[in-house]
């Protein structure tokens, strides 16, 4: 793998005037391949081993990505029902950055190729990221704005892309007291591909970030996306995650409450079949007082299907005050499925609120039963009760908007 | 100088040495050692080289080194692996021929050994050192054929039951510290409980650490024959001594068809003075096997002392319909480091565990909680339920929750719960309302907050413990 990656490195930046850019990338390239990718050797991999994951699924992973070759946008994607600015990469590239609805001197967008330092030390895919995505895009909110619609990222991939590995980095400053809602969604024709997502969000004081993830359709790419979220006083982020549709899925959220009173909710559902095997990682930091965190997360697993769920809150001896609560729940449908977790709590202060709950298995013989005694089937009752056990997540929404158009994707609207 | 020593003691009052003439094996680990611990326990060939075969493993393996607590490294060639009383050269045929010194550092501790201070219930068997010094009560086990000697003694006189369990729970090549205990092992506890019989009384172990550089490895072997039920109980003390210590046993517990394991632990090593100095290192594997049919394996831990505690006491379900429970209490005050926890591993169909910790963080110290509850495939019908609840007494101390959850059947499920909190104000301030000081309040409310693992521990052992819980937080309220 060696020598290719390094081949590839050198043959998409061949025509590039960006010299001491790529020396800096070279670097990243370097840590890469120096650790390669994760393994279950590794604690934060250890359910999950991406190498063998890569291995079995992709031939000869290709690194180099053309991004001189442009891509027509296939319009009849885009979210009906559903007002929206859009960003719209295809197969890796940006194509199209339009905030049609916004109010263009509030919002900022730049496209830098010097990339940051990796915060994460430990973490090969960032190394991997820094060095292939070659634009680094940053999208600032200016403060006291209210971004007036959804943003919807479509992370689209056509069939001509195939055993491709593909970085994609985005940045986002949400300045005092503004708002930013962003969705993203997942539309893959093509096959075996390893899509590596990198965001970063910086929340300044009394800022709201709103991020809905939907992963619905059905596909066989491998995936891994990493949300780091700095924030500031009195901000508030929220995280969905709806993790269906691909072959693997990693998300990974790592949350900074630098500030007091500063609040994280992570909300997910798993909700697989047929092979799929997701996970999602989660990584709260208190690091001041009265900060607070609420994660919930729900699985139904079908079909020799793996859900994973590595949550851990942190608490550091200066973050009294803590509220930290933690949920994972998952209903095992098939004798095949399986659902691991971890969740962790790391605690150095003394008057905190902290707890976690994890409860793993089948559908209640007793509610199916008072179903049936109630004229249901045996598919009905069980439908039913799936649909009631995720809707507990959803409702956790506070978009109503939003939260509609995920009950219907879902097709759990009422 | 003298008072101070005086004032030291009243802390861990088991923190006198007693002074013996010891007979040690050469300083060092290497082949002649193990040769020259194998040769003066008189042990058969075939025990010498299972040893030799751990000692060729533990060439190529290392010490593990994910833990919590970080800890100096250890040089394992300065460490004695063989110290036994001088006067034990020969055996001594019956306890008069004791070294009266002996008799009376276990008095000092409380134990019982001298025959007519045998009213209580509990046959006795005292590990000094390296040695087993002596076993209580043996003529009423004998008349009811149970079996319960040193290691050794069982190695002469039941080589047939050592040979075919030893190992089998805790395999040579399991990982660093229990293949360590392999090579170098040096005594422990033997216990044999033939079909159908309830054991009449609690058997219990009681280690002693007294010469200084030495590590203690002795190893226990309980058999649980097909319906048969047997209640054990281990206590450890260690001199006070400014270097570390290292303790490294192997327990193996094997459960056959309908039978029952209880085995409680009241540790109470010495954990270090208040800068978190000196103190035993606590690296034991213990691990049980439910290997029958509806068998029953409950481990009980109270974990007062210890510089650095670091155990998973662990239940191997494997026959149909067995359970597993473990219940802990871990207490680490000053310095004091602790990551412990359970594996509760279902593998039969049917079975089911339990998991109760208690972990209470006081001073500067540190608490982990590290447990893997993992449900394969083929148990159906398989259910855990665990609760990890810690307690913090200050903002320089830490606890931690690390849980694994492995559930690979859709019949089976799991459940997990665990909060960590401090000792609320409202409690406290009801509890002086009431007239009790601040220190009574918190050992009141903390001994609540135990109970439900205290009531686990056999009688005699519930009393001591829960005075022993009170004694560790002293001085942590403030």
């Amino acid at each position: 793998m060696e020598k290719k990656i390094i081949t590839d490195f050198e043959n998409t930046y061949k025509n590039s005037s960006l010299n001491d850019d790529v020396r800096f990338k070279k670097e990243f390239l370097n840590k890469f391949i120096e650790k390669g990718f994760p393994s279950k050797k590794l604690e934060s991999w250890k359910f999950s081993d991406l190498n063998q994951i890569i291995n079995k699924n992709i031939e000869n992973l290709i690194f180099y990505n053309d991004i001189t070759k442009s891509n027509k946008i296939d319009e009849s994607l885009y979210l009906k029902n559903l007002e929206h600015n859009k960003i719209v990469f295809i197969n890796g590239k940006l194509e199209e950055i339009k905030f049609e609805h916004e109010d263009n001197n509030k919002i900022k967008i730049s496209k830098e190729t010097k990339i940051d330092d990796n915060l994460f030390k430990d973490n090969a895919l960032i190394d991997l990221n820094n060095a292939f995505a070659i634009y680094n895009y940053k999208i600032h909110v200016e403060d006291g704005y209210n971004v007036k619609k959804p943003v919807v990222i479509y992370h689209t991939t056509n069939s001509e892309l195939n055993s491709t590995n593909i970085n994609i980095q985005l940045n986002f400053l949400l300045g005092e007291n503004s708002s930013l809602k962003l969705i993203d969604t997942f539309n893959d024709i093509s096959d075996k591909n390893f899509i590596n997502i990198y965001y970063n969000f910086i929340l300044k004081k009394d800022s709201v970030l709103k991020n809905f993830k939907l992963d619905n359709l059905i596909n066989n790419n491998i995936k891994y996306s990493f949300n780091n979220i700095d924030q500031e006083t009195n901000s508030v982020s929220e995280t969905f995650i709806l993790s269906t549709g691909s072959k693997f899925f990693k998300n990974e959220i790592n949350c900074n409450l630098k500030g007091k009173y500063s609040s994280a909710f992570v909300n997910g559902i798993f909700s697989l079949s047929e092979n799929r095997h997701h996970e999602i990682k989660t990584n709260i930091n208190h690091l001041i007082e009265n900060t607070k965190s609420y994660q919930l997360i729900k699985s139904v697993l079908d079909n020799s299907s793996k859900a994973v769920y590595q949550g851990k809150i942190y608490v550091d001896k200066d973050a009294q005050k803590t509220d930290g609560y933690q949920l994972s729940k998952a209903i095992l449908l098939n004798e095949n499925s399986e659902f691991n977790a971890k969740p962790e709590l790391e605690i150095y202060a003394d008057d905190v609120k902290c707890s976690h709950g994890s409860a793993s298995g089948s559908l209640n013989d007793n509610s199916i039963f008072y179903l049936r005694s109630r004229g249901l089937n045996y598919k009905e009752a069980k439908n039913l009760l799936i649909k009631g056990f995720l809707l507990d997540v959803i409702e956790k929404i506070t978009d109503e908007e939003i939260k509609n158009i995920i009950k219907s994707t879902m097709g759990l609207s009422t | 100088m003298r008072e101070k020593e005086l004032e030291k003691l009243k802390d861990y009052k088991y923190g006198f040495s007693t002074d013996i003439e010891n007979f040690k094996a050469p300083k060092g680990l290497n082949e002649e050692v193990i040769r020259f611990i194998s040769k003066i326990k008189k042990e058969p060939k075939w025990l010498l080289d299972w040893r030799l075969k751990a000692f060729e493993r533990l060439k190529v393996l290392k010490e593990p080194d994910w833990q919590k607590p970080k800890y100096p490294k250890i040089n394992y060639q300065d460490l004695y692996y063989y110290s036994a009383p001088k006067s034990f050269k020969e055996k001594p045929k019956s306890l008069d021929e004791l070294d009266p010194k002996l008799l009376e550092t276990y008095k000092k501790l409380g134990i019982p050994l001298q025959e007519q201070k045998r009213l209580n219930n509990i046959a006795v068997d005292a590990v000094f050192d390296s040695v087993s010094v002596a076993t209580t009560f043996k003529d009423k086990l004998t008349e009811k054929g149970i079996i319960f000697c040193s290691i050794s003694e069982a190695v002469q006189k039941h080589p047939e039951l050592v040979k075919k369990y030893l190992g089998t729970v805790i395999p040579l090549t399991d990982h660093f510290f229990a293949t360590l205990n392999s090579a170098v092992f040096t005594d422990g506890s033997f216990v044999y409980i033939p079909p159908n019989t309830r054991c009449p009384m609690e058997l219990s172990t009681y280690f002693r650490i007294n010469a200084s550089d030495t590590g203690q490895f002795e190893r226990t072997l309980i058999i649980a024959d097909k319906g048969s039920y047997v209640s054990y109980l281990e206590g450890c003390t260690a001199p006070m001594r400014d270097e570390n210590q290292l303790h490294a046993a192997n327990v193996e517990l094997i459960a056959l068809d309908d039978a029952e394991i209880k085995y409680s632990t009241v540790q109470n090593w010495y954990p270090g003075d208040e800068d978190g100095k000196g103190g035993i290192y606590n690296f034991v594997t213990k691990r049980g096997l439910c290997e029958g049919n509806n068998s029953k394996i409950s481990w009980t831990q109270v974990e007062t002392g210890s510089a650095i505690t670091w155990k998973y006491p662990s239940c191997i379900l494997k026959g149909d319909n067995s359970i597993g429970e473990f219940y802990s209490i871990a207490i680490t005050n000053n310095h004091q480091k602790a990551d412990t926890g359970t594996k509760m591993i279902h593998i039969g169909k049917n079975t089911k565990s339990k998991i109760i910790s208690k972990g209470i963080s006081a001073g500067k110290s540190d608490m982990t909680y590290r447990g893997l509850v993992d449900i394969f495939k083929k148990a159906k019908n398989s259910n855990n339920y665990t609760q990890c609840d810690s307690l913090l007494m200050g903002n320089k101390c830490g606890a931690h929750t690390i849980p694994y959850i492995k559930n690979k059947n859709s019949d089976s499920t799991i459940a997990h719960e665990a909060t960590t909190s401090k000792i609320s104000e409202e409690q406290l301030y009801y509890c002086q309302q009431r007239g009790l000081n601040s220190e009574e309040a918190v050992s009141l409310i903390v001994n609540g907050f135990c109970k439900e693992v205290l009531q686990q521990l056999p009688m005699e052992f519930a009393v001591e413990a829960q005075k022993l819980v009170g004694i560790s937080l002293e001085g942590s309220v403030g």
